[in-house]
């Protein structure tokens, strides 16, 4: 049998290697939004935050721990996603700039 | 029951994430890739939620409406110019949280094993990342020096403080009850991640902020095997591989390796160079005559550099595109992958100018076009145009690729003066006979390229 460890590896070096295919193939035109996306995912660090916050006997001092780490990984969520979002909106091809020229 | 549950919303969550990244690829799917990457964290958080063992919700739910109410604005106010600066501090932001987690786990349990040493590596990269973020967001938002700090000895005493701080993280992976050298642990973690940045210049920033980006990744992902979660280790090391792809292209982009970025102060080379400028000759236009030779030309390759952003000329640039456009010229941009002060931020720059994005070319993809064009216009640019780095071996930049725009049949430089760039390296590009320097602001200079070249469309 396999202990967690060995799972945990296993998944770690999978999970890189499929990162590192995935994310060579991403155009460098959007390589700032890339970032600031995966700046938004590793916000993940939302879940550990909680389960120490929100546990039964947690002291004061890792319930503020746990306070502030929600705090700082919940902003990173929050205005990772819709920062990158306002970035890619910005993204356009050439029709609808012929469509405003059009417009106006 | 509710476990399995939440252990199947974390998978679908992980899914979501992979899902996420690969629909970055273009972007005709890049925004549905966004928005997947955000139902993702919402499926963890809430699966989070759910779990037995959280059963207080009073401060997470206060903690939620701050980070809601501060990262809105976060988000919406930021100029496009900031957003390395902010990802400097979304990156702090993350691994502080990675660190605190690994801090308050080790004060709650005191592990021991392998749980230990993930949350080793957990708390040294977060800490010494959280620091070394802070650092690069002072140095880009000018609140520090841009210019690299150097000192005797800065990677002996560097290196001794990271050796120090593993020496005490491997002590406690031997014996975690030593609850003193905790916080001595931290506080060396915390030290070195300022030493580490400290010597690194405002050019090198692209290659920093993408290599904290991987170690905030890989300290989540730490964070994934101290708490037996595998949803933070895919998370993690998909953000992990994400940085350290972005830090491989950036130290290309400069000819650089890792170890002369970090450690190879790019400061001390420069004062060589500065003598010999002086008597040679230049060609500098005005205006007019610059708008005259646009007209003509059937094709423009516009090389924009951060210079450009810092004159807040981009939507000016947008115009000039315009009106050449109009006027039957085809234009280009050539984009080099350090151009600006984080991997992409000119596409981001030039895209939010309204500029279609399919106009935007990389360096690899245009070089082989500048023989045909009729004019290279640099706005801003200076080190990733300098033919030097083709040829004088001597050079600092030698070895790294650079925008062939000297190709081109005629070259024009907006520049303010004849001052040297950011590293401080001549450009002989400025002395060919076919260049044309035009100088002043980016921006007040575009304005007057595109008046001129409206009167040019009026009188024709």
């Amino acid at each position: 049998m396999l202990t967690d460890l060995e799972v945990g590896l296993y998944i770690f070096m999978l999970a890189t290697f499929l990162g590192l295919e995935i994310i060579r193939r991403v155009s460098p035109l959007l390589h700032t939004p890339l970032m600031s996306l995966t700046n938004a995912i590793s916000a993940i660090a939302v879940v550990g935050s909680i389960l120490i916050t929100g546990a039964a006997h947690a002291s004061t001092l890792t319930r503020t721990l746990g306070f502030i780490a929600v705090t700082a990984s919940m902003t990173n969520a929050v205005s990772g996603y819709l920062i990158t979002d306002r970035m890619l909106k910005m993204f356009k091809t050439r029709k609808p700039a012929r469509n405003r020229e059009a417009g106006q | 029951m509710i476990d399995t549950a939440v252990q199947y919303i974390y998978i679908l969550s992980a899914a979501l994430f992979v899902f996420s990244l690969k629909w970055m690829r273009s972007p005709t799917t890049a925004r549905r890739g966004c928005l997947a990457g955000s139902v993702g964290m919402l499926l963890a958080i809430v699966g989070t939620l759910m779990r037995p063992e959280v059963v207080d919700y009073k401060l997470i739910a206060a903690a939620f409406v701050i980070g809601t109410v501060a990262g809105v604005p976060l988000a919406y106010l930021m100029p496009m110019t900031a957003v390395p600066q902010r990802t400097a501090l979304s990156h702090a932001f993350g691994a502080l949280a990675a660190a605190l987690v690994g801090t308050a786990e080790y004060y709650r349990e005191t592990p021991h094993g392998a749980v230990m040493v993930a949350l080793v590596f957990e708390t040294l990269l977060g800490f010494l990342t959280f620091t070394g973020s802070m650092m690069a967001f002072g140095k880009l938002q000018e609140v520090l020096p841009q210019r690299p700090i150097t000192y005797r000895n800065q990677n002996v005493i560097n290196l001794s403080i990271l050796g120090l701080a593993v020496a005490a993280g491997v002590w406690l992976m031997i014996q975690p009850g030593e609850t003193w050298l905790f916080p001595i642990f931290i506080a060396l973690s915390l030290i070195f991640g300022v030493l580490l940045i400290v010597p690194i210049g405002g050019a090198d920033m692209p290659t920093v902020i993408a290599l904290l980006n991987s170690y905030a990744g890989l300290s989540a992902a730490a964070m994934g095997f101290a708490l037996g979660n595998r949803l933070l280790i895919i998370a993690g090391s998909l953000d992990g591989s994400s940085g350290l792809i972005l830090s491989i292209v950036m130290c290309r982009a400069m000819n650089r390796s890792f170890t002369n970025v970090l450690f190879g102060a790019f400061g001390q080379v420069q004062a060589k160079a500065a003598g010999e400028h002086e008597q040679r000759a230049i060609h500098s236009a005005s205006a007019e005559d610059a708008a005259q030779i646009l007209d003509a030309a059937r094709s423009v390759i516009i090389a924009p550099g951060y210079g450009l952003a810092v004159a807040q000329a981009q939507h000016k640039l947008r115009e000039l595109y315009d009106v050449l456009t109009r006027r039957g010229v085809d234009v280009k941009f050539a984009i080099h992958p350090v151009a600006g002060r984080m991997p992409g931020h000119m596409n981001v720059l030039l895209a939010e100018a309204d500029i279609p994005y399919d106009h935007l070319f990389e360096m690899d993809d245009i070089n082989s076009d500048f023989v045909q064009a009729d004019v290279a216009l640099v706005i801003g640019a200076n080190d990733v145009t300098n033919p030097a780095a083709r040829t004088d071996k001597s050079s600092p930049i030698y070895g790294m690729p650079i925008l062939d725009v000297d190709k081109a049949r005629t070259v024009m430089v907006i520049k303010r003066s004849m001052n040297p760039g950011f590293a401080g390296i001549d450009n002989p590009l400025y002395y060919l006979d076919k260049t044309l320097m035009l100088f002043g602001d980016a921006k007040s200079f575009v304005t007057d390229l595109v008046k001129e070249l409206s009167e040019v469309a009026k009188a024709a």
